[in-house]
């Protein structure tokens, strides 16, 4: 977790997403990443993100990452958006398991849970082919949007290719034995790994708890039914992408509650004549109170979704037809 | 676009130097821009910073391409005329817009090209130009990348094609349309200015309502108007490009409500 810092408090203060006041924005310089392992299971250890939207202020670890120990030293579940943060979370694996990280396993492409590629060798960053693609693509653009908003919290980082290519099935390192699954829906290639041992699922961001799901990648109807391919995976616990790990399934639960709301409540915005800021402003129900994010995810839900869906349901006026 | 700014400036501090006109109130939020803007747009009139006008804008500039906003000056009575202003643009105003029998309020979505305050001003009968507006952080390029339909190169296929629908209430007839255009704004290599410039709504030949648009509405531009309740002659949403095309779409507000 990171603690908040004097010079993060002014950052959330100062780089406010429409701020009332003018105030420039002055030079501002990262705090340091605190990151607190919690012990899951033997040999896992959870860390956890910041349930709040990537600002200066949290430096951007807002994903959540684990270690694994093995044999051949730590496997990385994640590991946040920054070189400096892989570079703190990898000496805390090293702290854990007296060895460093030998395997990084990246969830997919968001910049949340991939940047921090940038501290380790590219030969032992490992991914989906789908997300390799993601990355090569807009790796460069989502590194350019993370240095805007966070600046020198992103100090040296570089975006990284993964260099090994996952497949799902059976998965052996270092005398640790995981099941990989490819999955989509969060994203076009979406990383689900499953701790045999321990019986720990990895959900990555297709599972959100107590904090809204972001959609910019997101195809709601592949993510809805990987939400039923990961329920129908027998497991202990489940550590999702953002938020607390839960042993009752309602992580997937509140994930495919909010989803289903999200689409229904925008195609009703449509149908009503609402607009894009109006959809936006709409009431969340009370269900999701305890949500962080939630009108923040909602707008930019709006922003991702919404042009689609209104073409949809208004009819041609100009006397043509079709597309 | 800084060689446009410093002439912008340069033509600023002329006007400042050779009128007697008294300065702009002080901008709250203290853009750089807000002096030369405001001497260029509102000249003698009086301008005053009101809160009667509301900016409605989401949290998060999530697209810099589609910046909805949605602007309301109904508080302030009868309004003659209303500017978007985005101070840090290249376009500086994607809209200016007379309401006649539309109600002073109007949803559309707009280009940022960088981190700007977002304007409305708003003037009514006696003169009097009423503004407020926001400070919106965004990523660069808005005005300066190419439109989606250039890059999947579809756009002369679908271009002018024009959607709408009249949704009915005891308060408004509320109307929305969206017309396919890619609103170049000609500050992309290679691609010439192209954009809608003006929109009228018709009945008959009377003119209800009409606006001025540029290149920093957004590509596929989309309006939300009021229009008074009970409003229910057939209306012509009639509008008219930088290339000498016209768009028309007809609008039925006595027909019942068909949404597909």
């Amino acid at each position: 977790m990171t603690a908040l810092t004097r010079r993060g408090a002014l950052g959330m203060l100062a780089g406010g997403l429409v701020s009332l006041t003018g105030a420039a924005q002055a030079e501002q310089f990262a705090g340091t990443y605190h990151l607190v392992p919690v012990a899951l299971a033997e040999g896992i250890w959870l860390v956890r993100g910041a349930d709040a939207p990537i600002a200066f202020a949290n430096g951007g670890a807002i994903a959540n990452c684990v270690i694994m120990a093995s044999n051949a030293g730590p496997i990385l579940f994640d590991c946040g958006p920054s070189r400096n943060y892989a570079t703190a979370l990898s000496a805390l694996a090293r702290k854990l398991t007296g060895k460093p990280p030998a395997l990084v396993l990246i969830s997919h492409l968001h910049p949340d849970h991939s940047l921090g590629a940038s501290a380790f060798d590219p030969a032992i960053v490992a991914a989906l082919p789908g997300t390799i693609a993601d990355i090569e693509r807009d790796g460069p653009g989502m590194s350019d949007a993370m240095f805007r908003m966070l600046a020198d919290w992103m100090r040296g980082t570089e975006v990284v290719v993964p260099g090994r290519r996952l497949a799902a099935g059976p998965f052996e390192f270092g005398g640790r034995h995981l099941q990989l699954f490819s999955l989509a829906g969060h994203s076009a290639s979406d990383l689900v790994a499953l701790d045999e041992a321990s019986g720990t699922l990895l959900a990555g961001d297709l599972v959100f708890k107590d904090r809204a799901p972001a959609t910019p990648h997101a195809t709601l109807s592949t993510w809805l039914a990987s939400l039923d391919r990961l329920a129908a995976i027998p497991h202990r616990r489940l550590v999702p992408g953002h938020g607390p790990w839960d042993q009752d399934g309602s992580g997937i639960a509140q994930t495919r509650d909010w989803l289903t709301w999200l689409d229904k409540a925008l195609h009703d915005a449509s149908a009503q004549g609402l607009d894009m800021t109006e959809a936006g402003e709409i009431a969340i129900p009370a269900r999701f109170a305890g949500m962080q994010a939630a009108r923040y995810e909602l707008q930019r839900s709006v922003s991702h979704f919404y042009p689609a869906i209104e073409i949809d349901s208004l009819p041609r006026i100009d006397g043509g037809t079709g597309g | 676009m800084r060689g446009l700014l410093t002439g912008l400036a340069a033509l600023a501090g002329l006007v400042g130097s050779t009128s007697a006109m008294a300065a702009p109130p002080t901008d709250p939020l203290g853009s750089p821009l807000w002096d030369m803007h405001a001497e260029r747009l509102f000249g003698k009139d009086k301008v005053v910073f009101d809160p009667a006008v509301h900016v409605d804008v989401p949290v998060i500039a999530e697209n810099q391409h589609v910046f909805p906003m949605t602007l309301d000056a109904r508080a302030l009575g009868t309004v003659k005329r209303i500017i978007v202003l985005v101070d840090l643009d290249p376009l500086p105003l994607p809209v200016d817009f007379t309401p006649g029998e539309a109600a002073p309020w109007l949803s559309l979505r707009i280009k940022l090209d960088q981190r700007t305050p977002v304007r409305v001003a708003a003037q009514t009968p006696d003169g009097t130009w009423h503004v407020a507006g926001v400070w919106v952080d965004a990523a660069g390029g808005g005005c300066s990348a190419p439109p989606v339909s250039r890059a999947k190169g579809d756009w002369a296929q679908h271009l002018g094609e024009v959607r709408g629908a009249v949704y009915r209430s005891a308060q408004a007839t509320r109307i929305r349309f969206a017309v396919r255009h890619p609103m170049d704004t000609g500050l992309v290599e290679n691609i010439p200015a192209y954009n809608i410039e003006t929109i009228r709504i018709m009945a008959g030949k009377q003119e209800l309502s009409h606006m001025a648009v540029t290149g920093s509405v957004s590509e596929d531009p989309a309006f939300t108007m009021l229009l008074p309740a009970g409003e229910a002659r057939p209306l012509t949403i009639a509008m008219h490009d930088s290339n000498g095309r016209d768009f028309d779409g007809i609008l039925n507000p006595a027909e019942p409500e068909k949404h597909p």
